[in-house]
């Protein structure tokens, strides 16, 4: 079964089309830089009107580039939520009208059930149940996979994603955005000892719900102190302590829920999985308790539209398809 | 305009203002804040939404720019840090938020000043010390 898939949930718009939920023909993602190139222009960072004005393109370029016609697509898949609601609305428009136009299903997909699914792209041989940790920018969230289809949530951030954290504190210490390769290049070089950082404790009785706002105001307030008092800051140092904060956070929860759940696979979804000091504990617990890890290649963990096909994939087995009064979403649970 | 200015010494205490203050605010009102970084403005919000009678869990709206808080009462709850100028408002929808009669809270309001017509709250938030914040609200109706 061929998908056509569309993500426009944030600032890159992309288009692939996947066989089977398993197999990229082709994942084709129009960055700024790109935009920049075509229209020579200067691009506003959000605008719905730059996925507006790529979107027909970049799947014209996705069919070329698989070299297969419109005829044979079977579905079309598009994340409708969560996102911002200009930019969802672009994409889940245009695969409505595709879907009509073309004769086929239209499949709603939920953007972090795709950044999940990307593990089925990076590992073929993966299948349901798992634990998931799904850690970006925007998003923070200890997933129960009981099947394709069948989510929960079993924790999450109160406050602040751990990719925000990385990139506020970069922020803080004038290392530009986004700032967790900065941080994680800085961290190489630094003590993780040399900073106590709080390992926030989230009150409730959810023991699996996570916190990085503290740990952000920590950082800001060393950097503050040290520059009241005209003392240096040990900023490689700062930097070691706080990835080894962050990183103590999310495995020590992971782990746990792993250990409770009895899952012997862990899948790490979204693009701080590429943080060194996170994927060296990961990889080092996991060991440790026998629990085989999968973490997808950096390209497959930012957004794109591949994992949009391969979760759009299990959604239309599972009858998850919907018509054209098909609406876009901000916010939506998973 | 009147002027109420609080002191709150933990996180908690900065969510309970927000309680507070959210509990009688109109629908349709905007709020907006002002203040650095790790100031307490996403703890404030969680706790408009708790006095909003909204379960749902708050998080940061950086990455997204609006997150949507829907019920009885609604909250929109914005970050314009990444937004360049008022001009780019446009592209989130931010008229359209203004139509739905829900309570607005704009963070990093000072990167679209040009958006408001002064009709309103403004909430300032400035650091005492590492857990201490001095809160300020302008232009909300009586209370406390």
């Amino acid at each position: 079964m061929l998908i056509l898939a569309i993500e426009s949930s944030c600032d890159e718009t992309a288009v692939a089309l996947v066989e089977d939920g398993r197999r990229v023909l082709t994942d084709q993602i129009f960055s700024q830089a790109d935009l920049h190139a075509v229209y020579g222009g200067v691009v506003p960072e959000i605008a719905a009107r730059s996925h507006l004005e790529v979107i027909s393109l970049l799947a014209d370029r996705a069919l070329d580039a698989a070299g297969v016609g419109r005829g044979d697509i079977d579905a079309v898949a598009c994340t409708y939520a969560p996102g911002l609601i200009g930019a969802v609305l672009v994409g889940v428009n245009f695969a409505k009208s595709a879907a009509l136009a073309l004769g086929v299903p239209l499949i709603p997909v939920h953007h972090i059930r795709g950044h999940i699914a990307a593990n089925y792209l990076a590992y073929p041989d993966l299948t349901p149940p798992f634990l998931c940790l799904a850690i970006s920018g925007g998003n923070t969230m200890l997933v129960d996979v009981r099947d394709y289809t069948d989510l929960r949530v079993l924790g999450r951030t109160r406050d602040d994603a751990a990719g925000e954290c990385f990139d506020k504190s970069a922020r803080v210490l004038g290392l530009g955005y986004p700032g967790g390769k900065p941080i994680d290049d800085l961290a190489k070089q630094g003590d993780d000892t040399r900073y106590e950082l709080p390992r926030p404790y989230v009150s409730g009785e959810n023991p699996y719900d996570m916190s990085f706002s503290g740990l952000k105001t920590a950082v800001i307030n060393i950097a503050h102190h040290a520059e009241q008092m005209s003392q240096a800051l040990d900023k490689p140092g700062l930097a070691a302590s706080l990835c080894r904060a962050v990183s103590e956070s999310l495995v020590g929860r992971t782990m746990a829920a792993a250990q409770e759940l009895g899952y012997d696979k862990l899948a790490v979804a979204g693009g701080v999985a590429a943080n060194s000091r996170i994927r060296a504990d990961f990889e080092a617990a996991c060991r440790k308790a026998g629990v085989a890890l999968y973490v997808p290649p950096l390209r497959l963990c930012g957004d794109n539209a591949a994992m949009i096909g391969a979760q759009g994939y299990y959604e239309f087995l599972a009858g998850h398809t919907a018509d054209s009064s098909l609406n876009a979403y901000a916010t939506m649970e998973l | 305009m009147e002027q109420m200015v609080y002191i709150t010494h933990s996180e908690a205490e900065t969510e309970d203002l927000g309680a507070r203050i959210a509990r009688d605010l109109p629908d349709g009102s905007v709020v907006a804040f002002y203040g650095e970084l790790g100031s307490g403005k996403t703890a404030f919000v969680r706790g408009m939404a708790r006095g909003m009678g909204i379960a749902a869990p708050v998080s940061s709206p950086t990455f997204t720019i609006v997150n949507e808080y829907l019920g009885p009462r609604s909250l929109f709850h914005f970050d314009m840090y990444r937004l360049g100028s008022a001009d780019e408002l446009y592209d989130i929808g931010w008229e359209d938020y203004l139509g739905r009669n829900g309570v607005c809270a704009v963070e990093w309001s000072e990167n679209v000043e040009d958006a408001f017509e002064g009709d309103e709250i403004v909430v300032t938030f400035r650091k005492l010390g590492d857990t201490a914040r001095e809160i300020t609200v302008e232009g909300g109706p009586d209370r406390c």
